[in-house]
């Protein structure tokens, strides 16, 4: 199939404190694909998509979304951060949060009114969370909290939806509920990245896999290139994924 | 009550108001320890300020001294960038030699200059309606009046029309900066909030006093909602009453007004802690005793479902067979009979259908580790809470 181009990362270095933690990446997401970033800790996964939102500043290189930068395209752009990231204890409700996700197309000093409030419950249902929408943040489950995070980045209504493990602590059946969701947005045309630690749920969950170490180490479809040499070029010492097949 | 009173007690809520709306996000930000660094590095500003104006209440003296907070907060964000000090460790650097800075400026000049130490820590406001703003010959209120209520007139035009704005970056800075909405100058705006109101707030309560203006209120509107509007709304309530039941104190006493106000903060916080409603420690310890009863109630109706019986389920060897002392077990019983899960037919205990039902429901949620919903299934099937 040939493809347009969503994501386009050219010579990225990003570095803290002086020490690069990525190196020269060059990256092209194809419009459409459901894709895994993999890596072990402290590969700069969650730098990788920190720096094409412009969360944090690279050194060198560029970004950009549909041919023009991050700043011309938030709209178009879904993000969600690790569920540890912020303090659940905010003294807010499940729905406020998701409102949250629908400042972006308000702007400055705008206030969201019923169309937006609409919207957010109706993905608060999308995510099987609305009974839960007066809840207090911090009286959801670590499952929930995550579902909540996921009704925020669908209620942006964008094209491309990054998120950072948002497997991370969340049981089954949610699992289950998130990779349906998103593989609910590949159907609908839009661009999916996840940040994924799972290596034996690749396979089932994406169709595009992009290995990360500091440099980029192979990227393309799950099927042509999540095989033992990538993976023991990213992970190291003759790592077998034998165990799933 | 004389009219020196009554602007007293207005200047005081004002100031309250004032301090309890930066406070709070201040309080959500983790950042309570900053307003303490703003409060007496603003010092050498004040200074400065009046050495070039001779006069304690003029525009560039505010925002000079203002100027020197956001410095402290930039010095210190500076110092813990390096990553050779963690952020306390920075605030407690930055700001004692700023204030002492400011500490021998006025020693120095303690001939030509109308300001002291004291004042500076505990502030006048007793003397407050004695400066008055004359505007074409005619009196219209003591000057403090006039600029603390400026000031939170901006305060409040900055806090309705950036409301969403503050919420998102200080809930989620990730995600307000993806969205476009800087963290940075919403980080600098509130910190330049929260100079701005120091430097007006100071010289009617002195540096000690604004730091638990900003911090106490907010504290304890924390542990009384889970609304960020709320909080803002309790938070300049618990301010105003502390403002002017302090200043009652103080009358009464013939004190301090500052030093009442603080403590009447203290004692208010003091009670929220107590008493709040769910997260009060009085609330959390009854709750944890509930939960004990709770969970000692589920138990006993599992052991009971496990084990046909008889001698499993009679009366005198539950004590020995669920090793529970007597008191506990006799609790648990009552407990179990006032919600009609068991019955207990010649000393021997059975569940009841509901009991049955109750248990069933609780063994499929710990079965697919979904505990926390027991506990709202209870509301269903409790009449009474242990």
């Amino acid at each position: 199939m040939s493809q347009r181009i969503a994501v386009q990362i050219d010579d990225l270095t990003v570095a803290y404190n002086y020490k690069p933690v990525l190196w020269d990446i060059d990256l092209e997401i194809p419009e459409g694909v459901l894709m895994a970033i993999v890596g072990p800790n402290g590969a700069g996964k969650s730098t990788l998509i920190k720096s094409i939102l412009g969360i944090l500043n690279p050194i060198a290189g560029s970004v950009s979304i549909y041919g023009k930068p991050y700043d011309q395209q938030r709209k178009l752009v879904a993000y969600v951060p690790q569920k540890g990231s912020v303090d659940w204890d905010f003294p807010t409700t499940a729905l406020d949060v998701v409102m949250m996700g629908t400042y972006g197309s308000l702007g400055w000093i705008k206030r969201p009114r019923q169309k937006e409030k609409k919207a957010s419950l109706e993905a608060l249902e999308k995510v099987g969370m609305l009974s839960f929408k007066n809840r207090q943040i911090s009286q959801l489950s670590g499952g929930q909290q995550q579902r909540i995070f996921l009704a925020r980045a669908l209620v942006q209504n964008a094209s491309i939806y990054f998120m950072d493990e948002p497997f991370q602590g969340v049981d089954a059946s949610t699992e289950i509920a998130i990779i349906n969701i998103l593989k609910a947005l590949r159907k609908a045309g839009k661009t999916v990245v996840v940040v994924h630690h799972d290596l034996q749920t690749v396979p089932e969950y994406f169709d595009w896999v992009t290995f990360l170490n500091v440099k980029k180490i192979a990227t393309g479809p799950v099927k042509d290139i999540f095989n033992d040499d990538n993976l023991t070029k990213t992970y190291g010492i003759n790592y077998k994924v034998s165990i799933q097949e | 009550m004389s009219n020196a009173q009554i602007e007293i007690q207005i200047i005081a809520s004002l100031v309250a108001i004032a301090c309890a709306i930066p406070g709070t996000f201040l309080v959500l930000r983790k950042m309570a320890m900053i307003s303490d660094a703003i409060s007496h590095s603003i010092l050498p500003g004040i200074v400065i300020g009046f050495f070039i104006t001779h006069d304690l209440n003029s525009p560039l003296l505010i925002l000079l001294a203002a100027l020197t907070g956001i410095i402290t907060v930039v010095l210190v964000e500076y110092i813990q960038k390096t990553g050779l000090v963690k952020e306390d460790t920075a605030i407690g650097l930055v700001f004692p030699i700023l204030f002492s800075i400011g500490v021998i400026m006025i020693a120095k000049n303690a001939n030509d200059v109308h300001l002291d130490i004291d004042a500076v820590l505990l502030g006048e406001l007793a003397f407050a309606p004695f400066d008055r703003l004359m505007i074409a010959g005619s009196d219209v209120g003591p000057k403090s009046m006039w600029i603390i209520g400026s000031i939170l007139v901006i305060t409040i035009t900055l806090l309705i029309a950036f409301f969403k704005e503050l919420k998102v970056s200080t809930f989620d800075a990730g995600l307000a900066s993806a969205l476009g909405f800087s963290p940075v100058i919403m980080h600098y705006g509130l910190m330049s909030v929260a100079s701005v109101t120091t430097v007006g707030a100071f010289d009617a309560v002195g540096a000690i006093l604004v730091v638990a203006l900003m911090i106490a209120p907010a504290a304890a509107a924390y542990l009384i909602t889970t609304d960020l509007k709320k909080m803002l709304l309790y938070a300049i309530c618990f301010g105003v009453f502390s403002a002017i039941s302090g200043y009652w104190m103080a009358h009464w006493l013939d004190a301090s007004i500052a030093g009442s106000i603080t403590t009447m903060l203290g004692l208010l916080f003091l009670s929220v802690y107590l008493f709040a409603p769910s997260k009060g420690i009085i609330a959390v310890m009854y709750r944890e005793k509930q939960q004990r009863i709770e969970v000692s109630l589920l138990t006993f109706l599992l052991h009971l479902q496990n084990h046909d019986e008889i001698e499993e389920r009679h009366v005198n060897h539950l004590n020995e067979h669920i090793n529970w002392q007597k008191v506990r077990s006799k609790t648990v019983l009552d407990l179990a009979l006032k919600n009609n899960m068991i019955s207990i037919d010649n000393k021997v205990v059975s569940l009841t259908e509901k009991g049955k039902t109750f248990t069933l429901k609780a063994i499929d949620y710990i079965i697919t580790n979904e505990d926390s919903q027991i506990e709202d299934m209870k509301d269903d099937f409790f009449l009474f809470r242990g």
